[in-house]
């Protein structure tokens, strides 16, 4: 038993928290939104793909590249937490744990491409939902007839949607009858395309709560009223206690959902589950707590808590909501129902 | 990551499971706060020790089996899975132990520990009084040094005592410098209760138990052999220790992991869905909660010291059970009110937010300490 993070793993986190902190400030955040410079959000993807981060799950030397890093799942909770941390808006979950390593395993020509940062890529496995990155990703994986099929984006029909989190840059995306490359079929791969999607995203959920945190501790030791720091008042000291609560309490639950995927335990579904259940929680926690301990800065869009706060709503419903993935446990318990529904993929 | 259990901790796992299987009462014993529930767990902790169960982490010459922290927490969880009798020698095994081993003499060591390991000597924490409970520094409870009799002479009132009326000792902090503020000037005393001067008057809790005492010190000669940790050290003594209080030592996962199952059992007993949001949400935390747990016993186990974090477990148990026992009256419906596990566990979740340090003060901690946000 050793419950703690490789060097390895922690190696890879590191480096590319290192590149977000030189290179990913609250301008790039603001840059994915639209209309702004999504090139310089480019830049910070393709030197984070430099380091590793988007091969993290590929294997290595696939064709004859030397961006897979041969990782296994365990690396995901560092390395997402560390993405989620910075904000940046970049199909990261979908990229880095769900579609590379598909596009590895299916000898995609695109996936040199896509490793080096050049080719953005997107994927869902929600039916009919808006797909993040869709209105502007070079290429998306959709489920289509008997799997998730892969399609140039010149392939598919796209309809933006405007999204809460503007940097989301949504589009519903309509697949043409024929084409596309297959990328995963049946239930039991599908369910462990959905799994890694669902730990990734909590991953990144974790590392949003710990920002929005570290924004509100810093702001209410500077911010004085009565004479005083609000954070020496108690209401607003507790409110922060119970944030780092949650999500001290979240992140185990995401380390052991990717041990539990990497070593293939059988409790897989519902670690992973669990964590999303938690990490969902915890993030929206810290942004509802961390916009009330600013007050009205809180709610403006100039200061860029809102940034987190939205991403994080965005994500808390992505691959699963908290109480879908509770509806799943309660039916791998044995306490739902027949209506008891978990969405496509989860079911395994 | 590594969250798999080693052979020998499997194989000790198998150990315990056998051994509590064929030992533990097939009937539930009566509460362990009553006069006649006492005596019945006195008898089963005379059974675990005995075939040395009582005290699996200290080392073999004090009762133990020197068992590894992973292992303790094997045998935890398996304690709790087996529906075993909860510990009346805890606040002794888990709260003074720690700290008779960090800083009590050889001497000591050697006359409390197997006595206490074989539930001969039961011990009583006697910190809060009726004017400091949260406030602990303010205790006027006072030791006066009797020079000629070699040793102290402690007046006062200690108050809320766990089991206080069924122990035979107590430890706790009295006053030994009247004139030095607060947290200073505190001692550390072991105390036996049967000793010229005590009174133990025990009195209910709001579950109905005489789980409580007030124990009353007039003039009582302690010997210098009883003070634990130097004179006048009493606060750093008591404080070192507080950790094991508040966090892993005294609940383990097993427990919370255990009733989580029960809440299962009964959620599948109330046909298909009833309040079955709220039923996974608890049982998920309790898979946190020990998840948390392993965490933490990694960093032990290599080295790094806990120290404030285990406000988080205090604060993340305490709100759990409450939880856990709130989905089950739920469930329970109309039966809620009927004495029985679930509502005696119910009244009993309840003390969590408040013994061991009130939450409050344990997020004042975590804001504190932790997060670093400024005192006032
Ligand atoms: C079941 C049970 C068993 C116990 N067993 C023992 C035992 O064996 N030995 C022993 O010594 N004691 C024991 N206690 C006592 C326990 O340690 C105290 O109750 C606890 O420390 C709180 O003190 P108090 O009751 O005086 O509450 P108070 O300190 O009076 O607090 C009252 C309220 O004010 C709040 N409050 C106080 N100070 C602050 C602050 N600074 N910031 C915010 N809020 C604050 C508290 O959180 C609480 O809500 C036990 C208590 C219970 C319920």
């Amino acid at each position: 038993m050793r419950f703690a993070v490789t060097e390895r793993d922690t190696a890879l986190a590191e480096a590319a928290g290192e590149v977000l902190a030189k290179q990913a400030g609250a301008e790039q955040i603001r840059a994915g939104w639209p209309g702004g410079r999504t090139e310089s959000v480019d830049a910070v993807w393709r030197t984070l793909a430099g380091v590793g981060v988007t091969g993290a799950l590929v294997p290595e030397n696939t064709d004859g590249n030397d961006l897979g890093l041969g990782l296994d799942e365990n690396a995901l909770p560092p390395l997402l937490e560390t993405l989620g941390r910075s904000g940046l808006p970049v199909p990261a979950a979908e990229t880095v744990a769900v579609g590379a390593p598909l596009l590895a395993a299916a000898g995609a020509p695109q996936l040199p491409s896509v490793l080096r940062g050049s080719a953005l890529l997107t994927v869902s496995l929600a039916p009919d939902a808006p797909v993040p990155f869709a209105a502007r990703a070079d290429l998306i994986a959709v489920p289509h007839g008997d799997g998730l099929r892969l399609y140039p984006r010149d392939e598919v029909e796209t309809e933006p949607v405007g999204s809460v989190d503007g940097s989301r840059l949504l589009a519903r995306v309509h697949a043409p009858a024929g084409g596309g490359l297959l990328l995963a079929e049946g239930p039991d791969e599908l369910a462990v395309v959905y799994r890694r999607g669902v730990l990734a995203t909590a991953a990144l959920l974790v590392g949003l709560a710990g920002r929005m945190l570290e924004l509100t501790v810093a702001h209410v030791r500077e911010r004085h009223q009565f004479g005083v720091p609000v954070g020496s008042f108690q209401a607003v000291k507790h409110a922060l206690a119970d944030v780092e609560l949650a999500v001290r309490f979240a992140r185990p639950a995401v380390l052991a959902a990717g041990w539990a995927q990497a070593a293939g335990d059988p409790e897989t579904a519902v670690r992973t589950s669990m964590a999303k259940v938690l990490a969902s929680e915890a993030a929206r926690k810290a942004a509802r707590t961390a916009i009330q301990c600013h007050g009205a800065m809180g709610y403006t869009t100039e200061y860029d808590l809102h940034l987190y706060a939205k991403r994080a709503w965005a994500l808390a419903a992505d691959w699963g909501g908290p109480t879908e993935h509770r509806e799943f446990i309660a039916r791998r318990l044995g306490i739902a129902g027949a209506a008891g529904i978990a969405s496509e993929g989860a079911d395994t | 990551m590594d969250l798999t259990w080693s052979p020998e901790e499997e194989e000790f796992r198998q150990e315990a499971r056998g051994w509590l299987a064929a030992n533990v009462p097939g009937n539930p014993l009566p509460s362990g706060d009553t006069r006649e529930g006492f005596a019945a767990h006195l008898e089963w902790e005379r059974t675990l020790f005995e075939a040395r169960w009582s005290v699996v982490s200290w080392p073999e010459a004090y009762g133990g089996r020197d068992a590894s922290l992973w292992q303790w927490l094997v045998f935890e969880d398996e304690y709790h899975r087996a529906g075993a009798p909860a510990r009346v020698t805890q606040n002794g095994i888990f709260l003074l132990a720690p700290t008779v081993f960090a800083f009590g003499t050889q001497e000591q060591q050697r006359r409390i520990l197997p006595r206490m390991a074989a539930a001969e000597d039961l011990w009583a924490q006697g910190w809060s009084e009726p004017g400091a409970g949260s406030d602990l520094a303010a205790i006027r409870s006072r030791a006066v040094r009797d020079e000629g009799a070699g040793g102290w002479r402690l007046t006062g009132q200690k108050t809320w005592t766990t089991r206080g009326a069924f122990c035979t000792h107590l430890f706790g902090l009295f006053r030994t410098d009247p004139e030095a503020e607060r947290h200073r000037g505190l001692t550390y005393f072991l105390v036996p209760l049967d000793a010229p001067g005590v009174t133990v008057r025990g009195f209910e809790r709001l579950d109905g138990d005489e789980g409580f005492a007030e124990v009353f010190l007039d003039d009582v000669l302690v010997p210098d052999a009883d003070v634990l940790g130097g004179v006048g050290e009493g606060w750093r003594v008591a404080m070192a220790t507080t950790g094991s209080e508040r966090g892993l030592t005294l609940r383990s996962p097993g427990r919370f992991l255990h009733t989580a199952d029960r809440l299962l059992d009964l959620a599948r007993t109330k046909g298909p869905g009833a309040h079955r949001d709220r039923v996974v949400q608890s049982w998920i935390e309790a898979q946190a909660y020990e998840l948390f747990t392993l965490e933490q016993v990694t960093s032990i186990v290599e080295g790094r010291q806990i120290g404030a974090e285990s406000s988080l477990n205090k604060l993340f148990w305490s709100q759990l059970d409450i939880a856990l026992h709130e989905t089950a009256n739920d469930l329970l419906g109309p039966e809620a009110e009927v004495d029985g596990p679930w509502s005696r566990g119910f009244l009993f979740s309840l003390a969590g937010p408040i013994y061991a340090g009130t939450n409050e003060i344990q997020r004042n901690i975590v804001a504190e300490r932790l997060l670093g946000l400024p005192r006032r």
